[in-house]
C-alpha cells in the first residue's frame, strides 16, 4: 500500500497535521518510534496555551501562536481535552520590570492579541489574590490559559484516526529513500512504509530524521526544562497563569494551574547535549522553589508531589523550521518547534497542510469528515444524579480506583479501550496516578485492569514501552540463595 | 441513591477503624466502617511477617491474623461495613451531624448520615517525588509498601536486584523479603546518622542477611532509561550535604523508597480539621476528639505510631471518647500539651486535668538514659526515667489524674 502522506513524529506537530489531513480523503499515516503516541517533547511540557505577546510580529512564531490560540478554542469544543482557560497574568516585581513589560504589552498590541489590560498593583491583585507583595503591575491577556498536552494530543490522534489516518507505533525511521515519486521509510527493526509525501515532525530527533531522507542538515539542540508539579490542596494554586518579565532564550519560571488541578512550577531552561537527558536536580528544585515563592504566595516544599524534565527541541534560528525541503523531494521539514509551538501546532498543521498542496499534494475534501469526539467523562467531576446515572449503566464509574485522584474503573477501561495499555499511557490518559501518592496504592489495582482488559499479562506490561517492565516475574521463579 | 443513618461512621478499616468500630459498636451505637478495599484489614494484610500482636493479644501474629482477630471482634459486636467503598466528600451539617459521600461499584452514590465521625485512614508513604530525588524516570522505582503488595498479595516479583532508600521498617521488612524471594539486596542508604527503623528490624532484616546498611548517606541520583540501571550515592559533609567527590555506583534494576509515612488526612482538610505540624495529624485533646466537635482521630491518620499494637490501644480508647461524646459527656476543664526540648511532638495537644492521660512523645535523639519532665510554669512537676530512646520508637507515659495543674510542656533531658 502507498500513502499519500507519512508523518513522522506523533507529538502536537505531527498529531496537529495528521488531524488537518484527515479533513481530506488522501490516506494519511502516523509514524511513531515510542510505544504509544505523544512521547517526546509534547508530553513533558508547561501546558501553557500562549497569547501572541512574547514574540516579535514578523516572526513565524507569532503567526502561528496567533492562529493557533483561536484554534485550540474551537477544537476544545470539538474534542473536550482539558483547557482552563484562565488567562494570563504577565507580573512585574520592580519598577525597572515594569517598564520592560510596556514593551511587551505594546508588541502584543501590535501582534493583535486581544482583550489585553494593562494594569496597576490594584487590578493585577484584583486578577490574582495570592501574589506576592512585591508585586507592582503588569498585564493581562483573557484568551490563554492551560491545557493538558498529552489528552490535547491524545484527541487530535483520536480524531484523526476515526477519519481514515492510519497510526503505527514502535516505528523508527532510520532510512528513507525516493524512487518513482514515492518515499521507501525503513524503521529500526526493519519494517517498510511507502507514501508520497513525508512530513518530518520528528521534535528533539528531526535533524537525524531530515539526514536519514537526505534532506538538509541542521541541528536540533535540546534545552532541557525542570518542571516541579504540586498537591492539589497546595495554598499556592494561582487562579491564572503567572508569568514573570521574561529572559533570554526564555519565558521565565512560571506558577501554572494546571488543567487537571495541580500548581506546576518552573521550567528552567538548560542547554543540554544529551537528548535522553531528562533528569531533574535538587539545586534546581530549591533555585524554582525560591524563584516562584517571591511570585505567589503560598508555595511550600511540603506539597511537592512529583517533578520531571521536558527538552524543548531548539533550532540554531530559534525560530520555528517549517518549509519544503529544498534538498529532498516531497518532503516538508517541521522542525525547531518549541514554545509557543504547543499553542502554535494546529496552525503549524494547517500551515503544513498547504505546504504539501503547494508540493502538488491533491486535497479533495473527505466526505465523511466528524470532526467532534464523544464527551469525556471524569467520575470526579459528575453530580451525584448523573454519576449514579452512570453507574445504573455500568457499576465501573463509581468503583475507585486511584484514590487521590478519584479516578475509576470505568475511565481506567476506557483508557485501554482507547489503546493506552502501558502503565504511563493510562496514566497519562486518566490521570490515574498522578497525585500524591504518585501510583503508590493503586499501581497494583492499575496493573491488573490493564491486564485483564488487553489480555497482556501481567509481568509484561511496561511503564513506557520496549524495555521498560514494571514487573520482573512471577514469585518463585527467582532462585532463593 | 441510598442514604443511611449511622451513630458513628468510621472511614478506614485497618487497625484503628476496626478497634473503635468494636468499642461502639460494643456499647449499643450503630456504627458503619467504611473502606476503600474489598476486605478489612487495611495495609495488615501485606504484611505477612510476624511480629504483630504481642501486646495487644499477648501472642505473636502475621499481619493479616491480627487484621482478622480485630475483624472478628467489629463483627461480632454489630459494627456494619461497608468495603470496596471510597469516602469523596464529607460535610458537617448545620446541627453539627455529618453528610458523607460514599461510591462504590455495589450501590453507586450514597449520602450517609451520621452524628459523629472517625478519621481512621491510616497513613502513604512519602514516594520518591515528594523528596525530589533527581536522576531519570526508568520502571523500577517503587515505595516499599507497593513492592510489597506486588509481592505479598499479586505474587509478582518487582525486580531482581535491589537498593533501598530509607531505613524505615518497611523498607526494613522488605529488604528480608525481597532476600526470601530471591532478589539480590545490594543495599540499604539511609540519610540520617541513624536509623529510621525499629532496631530489631535492623537486626533480623539486615544483619541477619549481611545487607550493608550505609549511615549519613544520600541517593544523589537514579540512572536508567527505561528500567533502573544504577543508582548513585555519596556520603553526606558534615553539613549535611553529599560529599560528591566520595560518590558510589550500585548497579540494580530496582529501587524502594522507604522514606517516611505521611497521614491520610485530606478527608479531615474537608472538614476543617485544625493540624498538627508536627504530626501531619490533626490536633487533638485526651478524648481524641479534632478541633471540629463531633469528629475524632486515632492511629496512623493521627501520627505514625511504630507497633500495631499501639494503634489498636489508642483506637479502642477513643472508640470510648466518641461513646461518652454520643451520650453527651463533658470533658471539663482542659490545658494545652506541647513538645519541648529533643521530642517532635506530644500527643494529645490538649488534656483534662481532671483524669489520668496517656501521652505520647517522638524523641528526636538518640540516647540510652534520658528523664522525661512535664514543665508546668517552668518548674518540672513530674518525671519519668527512661533506659532506651530512639526516634523510630514511640515514647509512652501515664500521667495520673489531677497530676498536671496548666499548660505544659514536656522535655526530654540527655543523662
Amino acid at each position: 500500500m502507498i500513502y499519500d502522506t507519512a508523518i513522522i513524529g506523533s507529538g502536537a506537530t505531527g498529531a496537529a497535521t495528521a488531524y488537518m489531513l484527515s479533513h481530506y480523503s488522501g490516506k494519511t499515516i502516523l509514524l511513531e518510534k515510542a510505544h504509544e503516541v505523544c512521547a517526546g517533547v509534547s508530553k513533558a511540557n508547561s501546558g501553557i496555551v500562549h497569547g501572541g505577546f512574547h514574540h516579535p510580529s514578523d516572526s513565524l512564531k507569532t503567526r502561528l501562536e496567533l492562529r493557533g490560540n483561536e484554534l485550540i478554542d474551537r477544537l476544545q469544543h470539538e474534542l473536550h481535552f482539558p483547557y482552563l482557560k484562565c488567562g494570563i497574568l504577565v507580573v512585574a516585581y520592580s519598577e525597572p520590570e515594569l517598564e520592560t513589560l510596556r514593551k511587551l504589552y505594546r508588541q502584543g498590541l501590535d501582534n493583535g492579541v486581544k482583550d489585553m489590560e494593562f494594569c496597576d498593583r490594584k487590578r493585577v491583585f484584583e486578577l490574582e489574590s495570592k501574589l506576592h507583595e512585591s508585586a507592582v503591575g503588569g498585564f493581562f491577556v483573557p484568551n490563554g490559559g492551560t491545557i493538558e498536552p498529552y489528552g490535547y494530543v491524545f484527541s487530535l490522534v483520536e480524531c484523526a484516526l476515526k477519519n481514515g489516518v492510519s497510526l503505527q507505533c514502535d516505528f523508527e525511521v532510520v532510512s528513507g529513500t525516493f524512487a518513482d515519486g514515492v518515499w521507501t521509510l525503513k524503521s529500526a527493526d526493519g519494517g517498510e512504509i511507502k507514501a508520497r509525501y513525508v512530513v518530518n515532525a520528528a521534535g528533539l530527533f528531526a535533524d537525524e530524521v531530515s539526514k536519514a531522507l537526505g534532506a538538509e542538515e541542521f541541528k536540533i539542540f535540546p534545552r532541557k526544562g525542570e518542571e516541579y508539579l504540586l498537591d492539589r490542596n497546595s495554598a499556592g494554586r494561582p487562579e491564572r497563569v503567572v508569568f514573570p518579565v521574561p529572559v533570554k532564550h526564555s519565558k521565565g519560571v512560571l506558577v501554572i494551574p494546571t488543567a487537571g488541578g495541580t500548581t506546576m512550577i518552573g521550567p528552567t531552561a538548560e542547554a543540554v547535549d544529551d537528548k535522553g537527558d531528562t533528569a531533574t536536580t535538587s539545586d534546581n528544585f530549591l533555585k524554582i522553589l525560591k524563584l516562584t515563592q517571591n511570585m505567589v504566595n503560598g508555595l511550600t516544599a511540603r506539597d511537592l508531589i512529583t517533578s520531571f524534565a521536558g527538552l524543548r527541541p531548539v533550532h540554531e534560528s530559534e525560530d520555528f523550521y517549517i518549509a519544503k525541503s529544498e534538498k529532498s523531494p516531497n518532503l516538508i521539514q517541521a522542525a525547531g518547534i518549541q514554545s509557543p509551538g504547543l499553542t502554535a501546532s494546529p496552525a503549524i498543521g494547517e500551515f503544513i497542510t498547504s505546504l504539501l498542496k503547494d508540493a502538488g499534494l491533491e486535497l479533495v475534501e473527505n466526505p465523511g469528515f466528524d470532526g467532534t469526539l464523544p464527551p469525556r467523562y471524569e467520575a470526579r467531576k459528575l453530580d451525584d444524579a448523573k454519576l449514579q446515572e452512570f453507574h445504573d449503566n455500568d457499576p465501573a464509574w463509581t468503583n475507585i480506583i486511584c484514590r487521590c485522584e478519584e479516578i475509576s474503573e470505568a475511565e481506567i477501561i476506557e483508557a485501554v479501550k482507547r489503546g493506552h495499555t502501558t502503565v504511563d499511557g493510562v496514566k497519562f490518559y486518566t490521570r490515574a496516578g498522578m497525585g500524591r501518592c504518585q501510583g503508590g496504592f493503586c499501581s497494583a489495582k492499575v496493573l491488573n485492569i490493564i491486564s485483564r482488559e488487553s489480555g497482556i499479562p501481567m509481568e509484561e506490561l511496561t511503564k513506557r514501552g520496549g524495555k521498560s517492565r514494571i514487573l520482573a516475574g512471577k514469585l518463585g521463579e527467582l532462585e532463593v540463595k | 441513591m441510598v442514604r443511611l443513618d449511622y451513630d458513628v461512621v468510621i472511614a478506614g478499616a485497618g487497625a484503628a477503624g476496626l478497634a473503635a468500630g468494636t468499642v461502639c459498636a460494643q456499647a449499643g451505637c450503630s456504627t458503619l466502617i467504611v473502606d476503600r478495599e474489598g476486605r478489612t484489614g487495611g495495609i495488615l494484610n501485606q504484611c505477612i511477617h510476624n511480629g504483630f500482636g504481642l501486646r495487644y493479644f499477648k501472642e505473636e501474629l502475621t499481619g493479616p491474623e491480627f487484621a482478622y482477630r480485630m475483624s472478628e471482634k467489629a463483627r461480632h459486636a454489630g459494627a456494619e461495613f461497608a468495603l470496596n467503598s471510597a469516602i469523596t466528600d464529607i460535610k458537617q451539617l448545620e446541627d453539627g451531624t455529618f453528610d458523607i459521600r460514599v461510591l462504590s461499584g455495589k450501590d453507586g452514590v450514597t449520602h450517609l448520615h451520621a452524628r459523629a465521625v472517625m478519621l481512621a485512614m491510616g497513613c502513604r508513604e512519602r514516594n520518591r517525588g515528594a523528596i525530589a530525588t533527581p536522576g531519570e524516570r526508568p520502571a523500577g522505582v517503587f515505595t516499599a509498601g507497593t513492592a510489597q503488595k506486588l509481592l505479598n498479595c499479586e505474587g509478582k516479583l518487582p525486580g531482581k536486584s535491589a537498593v533501598i532508600v530509607g531505613s524505615g521498617d518497611i523498607g526494613l521488612i522488605m529488604a528480608r523479603r525481597l532476600r526470601w524471594s530471591g532478589i539480590e539486596v545490594k543495599a540499604v542508604i539511609e540519610i540520617m546518622p541513624h536509623s529510621a527503623g525499629l532496631t530489631r528490624n535492623v537486626v533480623q532484616c539486615l544483619h541477619d542477611f549481611d545487607i550493608p546498611l550505609y549511615l549519613s548517606t544520600s541517593v544523589i541520583r537514579i540512572d536508567g532509561k527505561e528500567r533502573v540501571e544504577k543508582v548513585v550515592a555519596a556520603p553526606l559533609n558534615s553539613d549535611r550535604t553529599p560529599d560528591t567527590s566520595r560518590a558510589f555506583e550500585i548497579e540494580c534494576d530496582t529501587v524502594l523508597f522507604s522514606v517516611g509515612l505521611i497521614p491520610e488526612m485530606e478527608l479531615a482538610r474537608k472538614l476543617g480539621v485544625k493540624e498538627n505540624p508536627a504530626t501531619g495529624g490533626a490536633e487533638v485533646n485526651s478524648a481524641y476528639s479534632t478541633s471540629v466537635p463531633g469528629v475524632f482521630s486515632a492511629g496512623n491518620v493521627l501520627h505514625v505510631h511504630d507497633l500495631v499494637d499501639f494503634v489498636a490501644e489508642e483506637a479502642e480508647y477513643a472508640g470510648k471518647c466518641i461513646v461518652d461524646y454520643l451520650v453527651g459527656a463533658k470533658t471539663g476543664k482542659e490545658f494545652s500539651s506541647a513538645a519541648g526540648k529533643n521530642l517532635k511532638y506530644a500527643i494529645p495537644n490538649r488534656f483534662a486535668a481532671a483524669k489520668a492521660t496517656r501521652f505520647l512523645f517522638r524523641p528526636t535523639v538518640v540516647t540510652d538514659r534520658a528523664v522525661l519532665k512535664a514543665m508546668v510554669d517552668g518548674k518540672s512537676v513530674w518525671e519519668k526515667k527512661l533506659a532506651f530512646v530512639r526516634p523510630a520508637e514511640m515514647i509512652i507515659a501515664e500521667v495520673a489524674a489531677d497530676t498536671l495543674h496548666g499548660d505544659v510542656t514536656f522535655e526530654l533531658e540527655e543523662l
